[in-house]
Order: structure tokens, then C-alpha cells, then sequence
């Protein structure tokens, strides 16, 4: 092993002083500044500066990192189930992945957005949004657990979503796919044109808890909503999302939705929508979404099925939409940090469209229009132009901005980064990234105050860059310096699932919050054992319910006798620990579940259905003491007319003689 | 082995290339982000003196049935009112072997205890588990106490 550890490091070192030698890097290779080492290396102990919430794309989950070494502290549950912290197994947080279409394990998280006070990074909550069965969820930050998720009627496709205005008044959620709306739904496909309609959704969230509700949708045109930003500062009360096809095509979209030279970013008024609504001009649609809420005292979660919204249609509500011609269908669609420019990426196009904020003002005045699309006014390109990045690169996507009036924007088809300044739209610098670029960011950067000193590229394609596994390879991020006046790369680490969008906080921020323990006092889990004295196994009926305590390193009760084929048994553990760092973890074997994984003052309910009589060991899953391996205990399972009665305790000792004794 | 070669590999490396300078470029100064462990506010109490304790006759009775309360919450698991030792040790006789000060230092203070403490380190070396840290008040500590001396048939 360590010789053949040698023998790669060898040649690579060799490599690295061959190349370092000479101080000049060259080619792709060389990339890799000879100081890199020592900026991404934080020592064994010490703290990471940032830390960087991404994505976990097909994952469903999302992911937490430390910057800037890149270390992964921890992957969140979401919007997949995660037998590991029993998520989506326990009775608890089972109703968190309800849904209109019932339990769904599995979705697609594609973008983050952190809350904002006064368009500044708050650290309070974090938000994800759902790409197949369009949902949002608010993970709290004081506790990293999902604490609640909005399923999002009349969408398909929840890709443009969860971006966030600057003083977290609404998260949105825009959809991808236009889908037929309305009571039947059962249409031809190719009657797509006259059926099909998008939707942008406004979801109000309470100042003071982030909880969610669906306050309105805006009906659209039935082209594809891509990504989206609130505008901010001098912008806020406008909302900016980018849509391609609006050829409507509903097939081959690769080719017939790229048809026309430019689509468009919809500029969205919703201070306006919001006097519309209050002036009554909404109407109450019928749908069905799931409402999930975790309660963190009760430790588990309920899932509401709503059955209204409130819909905005463009045609009762004028001046509300605006549509800017933007080149090549434009997938990025950024504000920079004082909100007077919006930054357009076309996927095709071979510029960089930047739109200001001040002109459009003045084009909607003076209804400076190029026509209509489909009743709603659309901007003419040059009046509402600031100008464009010539020669940027190919296949421009997103951008994020720095402290100092740059922009950075990545190119997917040219695989690399490049900065550029806001003002007078020059281009500064250009890095590589290793391979095919999505998205970027730089600490701060959807907000009006950027913390800078980093841009993170998450890569779609990582080749050579790590050790092959297979067909299937690591996702991969790439950290560069943005200090200086060039960008310098400084580390290469890999990602669960695959990154999309990430943002990055100063660690201060987050850690000030962060809560250790549940008080046991606060447990207000109906299943609770709140001390030993309420330890004890009830029958009802068919079901048998183990209140169950656990402290290290023991169960109580851990010896149970008298459950019967038939019967269903919930494990309810109570954690009794009030310990920083000390969860414990519960499994029975044979049981068609996951573990549970039970934090200090915590309580959750496994469920068994036990399928053949015999004994059946339980234990501890997470190493709590020197005594660990001690924590364990039996249950036992009779036949179905058995009359074995129901018996539980907890060190209680038998006389030789009666433990002599079979088939009591 | 790996690990010892791989960071004299990587120390050598780095050495090699620190010594590359690169220009002079200057770097702004780092935020100590180790600060930020101080703000992690672990809720162990103050080191509980000898002065900061008073014990009375006869027991404050609304004192023992909250520290009776908090007994079987957060203490039950391992010690019992007897003298029998489960995780921990039993209760019984527990106010005439400590100093009111020991206990409550044990409760609100175990890592400290078990650091410093001699005769906290003799029970770790006996029950061979670390007393949880159970997160009580000053206090309720004192409540627990005074539960104690009533199990010790104090009036």
C-alpha cells in the first residue's frame, strides 16, 4: 500500500518542482499557483472561514462544506430519504416528503438561497428548491434540519427557484415545463400553444419563524422559466426571471426552441402584484399542494393538503410583467450588488447582454415597446441596454459578483471563468476550470454585499482530475482566489451529487446560532419518556408501543416480552442525553426500516412489523462510550394465540432456576 | 505509515514551493475565524465555590420535589436511591461521602471534574463511563442536593 502511495506521489511532486521551478505557469496543467497550498490549508483543529452551502443535485440533499479547504461537514436531507438519520423512514419526519402525489422520496435539488436582511446574508435559514415535483424547503440554520417544505401547485419542473428578495419578503419558484392548467388537463401535447401556461409563485415567508405560505402565482405565457433574481437596492420590488422558448415548442426543443435570435428575461413588478391582490384582482383557483412543518419541539412533522391559490392573471393586471429581449436563450439572469444592473446569459449567445435597471424605468414610461408577447409589452432591446461583454467567451451561464465591481461569469462550453468589470464591460481576466462550468460563487454574491475573496466553479464533467471509479466520477468543485487582480486556482474537491447552485457565508454568521441539544424539558413529543419512571411497553389493540429512554450506554427497558405475530411495534427512544455531540441510534434486526438516529432531548419512533415469532436484538448504532458495545437489548416475539403477557424491564437479574426454565 | 510519508512528501513539496515566490503580493489579514470558538457558548455553569452554596436545616420541601423532579428526568437512568451502583453510583449516603461544593461541581461541571478531580477520577476508572454532562442549572443542582440529603433521611 504505502509503496505503491509512494510510487504515484513521487512522479507528481517530481512533476510539481519540475514545473514550479521555473515560477511560470503554462497550460492547463500548471494552473496551480505555488502558494496554493498554503491558502486552502486549515489545520487540524482549526475552523474553516466560510462556510459553502451547495446543492446536492440528483442527491436531493444538500450539502455543507468548509471553505476554503473544501471539507464536507455535513449532507442535509431534504428532499431524499436518508436511512442514515432515519429521514423519510422515522414516523417523525415521514410527512416531510408528502406530497399531493403521496409519499416521494426522491427529487432533484438544483438551487440555494440563503435569507437576507437588508440585502445582506442573515444566516438564519437556507432555502432549496425541487425540480421534479416542484417543491421548496426551508432548511433552519440554528439546527440544519429541513424545517419545512411547500410543494408548489400549477408547475412542472420547479427550476427557477428558490431566489430570494433583500429583506426575505418572498422566495419564488417559476416553472420549467409550461403545463396545462385549469380543471382538465387531459389534452392533446400538440395543442401545447393554446393549453399550455407558466407560472411564477410568491412565497411570502413570516419575518420571524421563515414560515412559508403561498401568498400568489402569476400566470405567463407558456415558455420555459430558467433561472431568476430579485432586484435589489434601488431595483428592490422587482424580480427578474430569464424564459427560453418562447418559440413554444413542444418537441425537439433542442433545435425548435432555439429558433428565434432572442428570448427573453420577464421583468416582474410585484410591489404591483401586491396592490393587485390587495385590490381583489386575484382569483382562487383550486389545486392540491402538501404543506409540510416540522415542529422542533414536538420533534415531528404534519403535512397539510391545501386546496386554493390565488391567482394573478397579466390581463386584469396591467404594468405588472415586462418582457427584455435578451440574446440566444438566456439561462443566467443576475443583478449586481447596487440592483441598477441585470446581467442576461444566453446559452448560445457569443455576448453578455447587461440590462439597466434605470432605463427600463424610463422605457416603461416612455412605453418605449417593440409590440407584445402574447398581451404583454415587450421592452425594446436598445433602450433598455447598458451594454455588452464583447467576445466573452462561449456558452456564458452565470454570474456572481465581488466587493469591488466585478463581475465573474462562467462559460460552460468554454470551460472557464471570466472576470469582468461592470462598468466599463472590459474583460480582466480568464481562467480554465476542469471541465464544463455551471455555476459559480463567490462568498456573498447574489447580495448586495458581497464578502469576496473566493470564486467557486461547480464543474459538469471531471474527466482526469481524480482517481477513476468506474464509469461514474466524482462531481467536483474548484476554488480560486479572487484577491488579486487574477483569479488563481487553489484547490479541486469533490461534491455529492451533482453541484448546481451554492452560496457562501461567513462562518460567524451561522455559528453564533447553532443550537447543541434539544432540552429535554422542551420535549413535547406525545411519545416522549421523559425520564425512566415513564419507560414502558403499552399494547392497543394490535400495536405495541415501546416508550423506550437511552443514555449511555443502556436501554430502557431493553428486555420486552409479549408481542404476537400480528402486532405492529413502534419504538418510541427518547434520548436522554443533554450532552453536546452525544446522539444515540436504535435498530432492530430484520426490520424493513431504516436506524434511528436520535439527538440529546430528542425522541423518534421506529416502526417494526415483526415477521416470524423468535427473539430479535436491538443496539446502539452510534458509538457513545467505552460501554457501546454494551448497549443492546432483546425482544421477543411470540406466535399469534400465544399468551406470553406483555413484560419489559431493564436489569433485573433472574434466579439460575427460573432463567433455567424454557417456554415460559 | 502512509499518512507519515504522504506529509513529509507534502511538507517538502510545500517547503519547495513557498520558496517560489511569486512577486510581492499583500495579503489582508486573516480573519481569525478561531475566535469563533470562543462564541460557542457550551453551557457548563461557572466553577460552583464553597461560598456560593449555603445549606440549611430543616430541607426547603418545594426545593427536594423539584430536585426529585429533575432526579428522575435527568439522573434516574444511572443512579439509583440505594446504595447499589448501576452506571453510576447509588445515591445512598452520597451528602455524608461529598461535600455539598463536590456534588454540585460533579453536576454542573462533570468535564472539569474528570479532568481535575481525583476522586472523580477514581469513579470514571470504577463505572468506566463518562457522568453525561446533563446540562443543569446551577439551581436546579442545588434542588437535586437538597433531594439528596432527603434521601439521606436528612429533615
Amino acid at each position: 500500500m504505502q509503496k505503491m502511495i509512494l510510487r504515484s506521489l513521487v512522479p507528481v511532486i517530481t512533476a510539481g518542482l519540475v514545473l514550479f521551478t521555473g515560477c511560470k505557469p503554462k497550460g492547463a496543467q500548471s494552473a496551480v499557483s505555488g502558494d496554493a497550498a498554503a491558502k486552502v490549508y486549515v489545520a487540524p483543529g482549526k475552523y474553516d472561514e466560510f462556510y459553502n452551502f451547495v446543492s446536492g443535485g440528483f442527491s436531493g440533499q444538500m450539502s455543507v462544506y468548509g471553505l476554503p479547504s473544501g471539507r464536507l461537514f455535513r449532507v442535509i436531507p431534504v428532499f431524499s430519504v436518508d436511512p442514515e438519520k432515519g429521514y423519510g423512514f422515522n414516523e417523525e419526519t415521514k410527512p416531510m416528503l408528502n406530497t399531493s402525489h403521496g409519499f416521494v422520496p426522491w427529487d432533484d435539488l438544483h438551487h440555494i438561497a440563503l435569507s437576507e436582511t437588508d440585502g445582506i446574508q442573515d444566516g438564519r435559514w437556507v432555502f432549496g428548491n425541487a425540480n421534479n415535483t416542484p417543491r421548496i424547503a426551508r432548511i433552519d440554520l440554528k439546527t440544519f434540519r429541513t424545517a419545512e417544505i411547500m410543494e408548489i401547485p400549477n408547475s412542472a419542473g420547479n427550476h427557477s427557484s428558490p431566489f430570494i428578495t433583500e429583506n426575505s419578503e418572498y422566495v419564488v419558484a417559476g416553472t420549467r415545463f409550461s403545463v396545462p392548467i385549469g380543471d382538465n388537463q387531459d389534452v392533446p401535447i400538440d395543442s401545447y400553444k393554446q393549453n399550455f401556461k407558466g407560472t411564477v409563485s410568491f412565497i411570502g415567508l413570516d419575518k420571524t419563524t421563515g414560515k412559508m405560505n403561498l401568498s400568489f402565482q402569476i400566470l405567463t405565457p407558456g415558455v420555459n422559466f430558467d433561472l431568476a433574481r430579485a432586484g435589489k437596492g434601488k431595483s428592490h420590488g422587482w424580480f427578474f426571471f430569464s424564459c427560453y422558448n418562447s418559440e413554444k415548442a413542444n418537441t425537439l426543443l433542442e433545435v425548435n426552441a432555439s429558433q428565434k435570435d432572442k428570448d427573453f428575461i420577464m421583468a416582474v413588478n410585484w410591489k404591483k402584484a401586491e396592490e393587485y391582490l390587495k385590490a381583489g384582482k386575484g382569483q382562487k383557483r383550486s389545486v392540491k399542494y402538501a404543506h409540510n412543518v416540522y415542529d422542533e419541539n414536538k420533534h415531528s412533522a404534519t403535512s397539510e393538503i391545501m386546496n386554493e391559490v390565488t391567482v394573478l392573471d397579466p390581463k386584469d393586471c396591467p404594468d405588472m410583467l415586462y418582457f427584455m429581449p435578451c440574446p440566444k436563450s438566456p439561462h443566467g439572469c443576475d443583478t449586481d450588488p447596487t440592483g441598477e444592473y441585470i446581467v442576461g446569459s444566453g446559452k448560445l449567445a457569443a455576448v453578455i447582454p447587461v440590462f439597466s435597471f434605470t432605463k427600463i424605468q424610463a422605457a416603461i414610461a416612455a412605453k418605449d415597446y417593440d409590440g407584445t408577447y402574447d398581451g404583454i409589452p415587450v421592452l425594446k432591446y436598445a433602450s433598455v441596454l447598458y451594454g455588452e461583454v464583447q467576445k466573452p467567451g462561449l456558452g456564458p451561464l452565470h454570474t456572481e459578483f465581488d466587493d469591488k465591481g466585478n463581475a465573474y461569469t462562467s462559460f460552460f462550453v468554454s470551460s472557464e471563468i471570466v472576470k469582468w468589470n461592470i462598468k466599463d464591460l472590459k474583460v480582466l481576466d480568464r481562467v480554465p476550470t476542469y471541465y464544463s462550468v455551471g455555476h459559480l460563487c463567490v462568498p456573498g454574491g447574489p447580495t448586495r454585499k458581497p464578502w469576496g475573496k473566493y470564486v467557486i466553479a461547480y464543474n459538469k464533467i471531471t474527466k482526469d482530475r481524480y482517481l477513476p471509479t468506474g464509469p461514474e466520477l466524482t462531481q467536483s468543485a474548484q476554488l480560486y482566489s479572487i484577491d488579486g487582480d487574477k483569479m488563481k486556482l487553489l484547490l479541486d474537491f469533490p461534491t455529492i451529487g451533482e453541484p448546481h447552485y451554492a452560496e457562501a457565508i461567513p462562518a460567524e454568521l451561522i455559528t453564533k446560532n447553532s443550537q447543541k441539544i434539544y432540552k429535554i424539558e422542551d420535549n413535547q413529543n406525545p411519545f416522549a419518556a421523559k425520564g425512566d419512571n415513564f419507560a414502558r411497553v403499552e399494547r392497543k389493540g394490535n400495536e405495541i408501543h415501546v416508550y423506550m429512554t437511552s443514555i449511555r450506554s443502556h436501554f430502557t427497558p431493553d428486555n420486552i416480552e409479549g408481542v404476537k405475530m400480528g402486532d405492529v411495534v413502534y419504538f418510541h427512544v427518547t434520548n436522554l442525553e443533554q450532552d453536546w455531540d452525544i446522539p444515540h441510534g436504535f435498530a432492530v434486526k430484520g426490520a424493513n426500516n431504516a436506524e434511528l438516529l436520535i439527538m440529546p432531548g430528542e425522541t423518534q419512533t421506529l416502526k417494526w412489523t415483526p415477521e416470524k415469532p423468535g427473539v430479535y436484538p436491538m443496539y446502539c448504532t452510534d458509538f457513545c462510550s467505552a460501554l457501546h458495545q454494551e448497549m443492546q437489548g432483546y425482544i421477543r416475539v411470540s406466535a399469534a394465540g400465544s399468551n406470553v403477557p406483555i413484560s419489559f424491564s431493564t436489569g433485573k437479574t433472574v434466579p439460575d432456576s427460573l432463567s433455567a426454565t424454557s417456554n415460559r | 505509515m502512509f499518512q507519515k510519508s504522504t506529509t513529509l512528501l507534502l511538507i517538502s513539496a510545500s517547503l519547495f514551493f513557498a520558496s517560489c515566490g511569486e512577486g510581492v503580493q499583500k495579503e489582508p489579514k486573516p480573519v481569525d475565524v478561531q475566535e469563533l470558538t470562543k462564541n460557542q457558548n457550551e453551557e457548563h455553569g461557572p466553577i460552583v465555590k464553597e461560598s456560593d452554596i449555603t445549606v440549611t436545616n430543616p430541607l426547603k420541601s418545594d426545593w427536594v420535589t423539584a430536585g426529585k423532579a429533575t432526579y428522575e428526568l435527568k439522573c434516574q437512568s444511572c443512579h439509583r436511591l440505594t446504595g447499589e451502583k448501576l452506571v453510576g453510583p447509588g445515591w445512598l449516603g452520597v451528602t455524608k461521602r461529598r461535600t455539598p461544593v463536590w456534588i454540585l461541581n460533579m453536576v454542573t461541571n462533570t468535564e472539569m471534574m474528570l479532568s481535575n478531580d481525583a476522586e472523580a477520577q477514581k469513579l470514571l476508572e470504577l463505572c468506566m463511563v463518562r457522568m453525561p454532562q446533563q446540562n443543569l442549572k446551577l439551581d436546579q443542582a442545588r434542588e437535586v442536593l437538597e433531594f439528596m440529603r432527603n434521601n439521606d433521611g436528612e429533615k
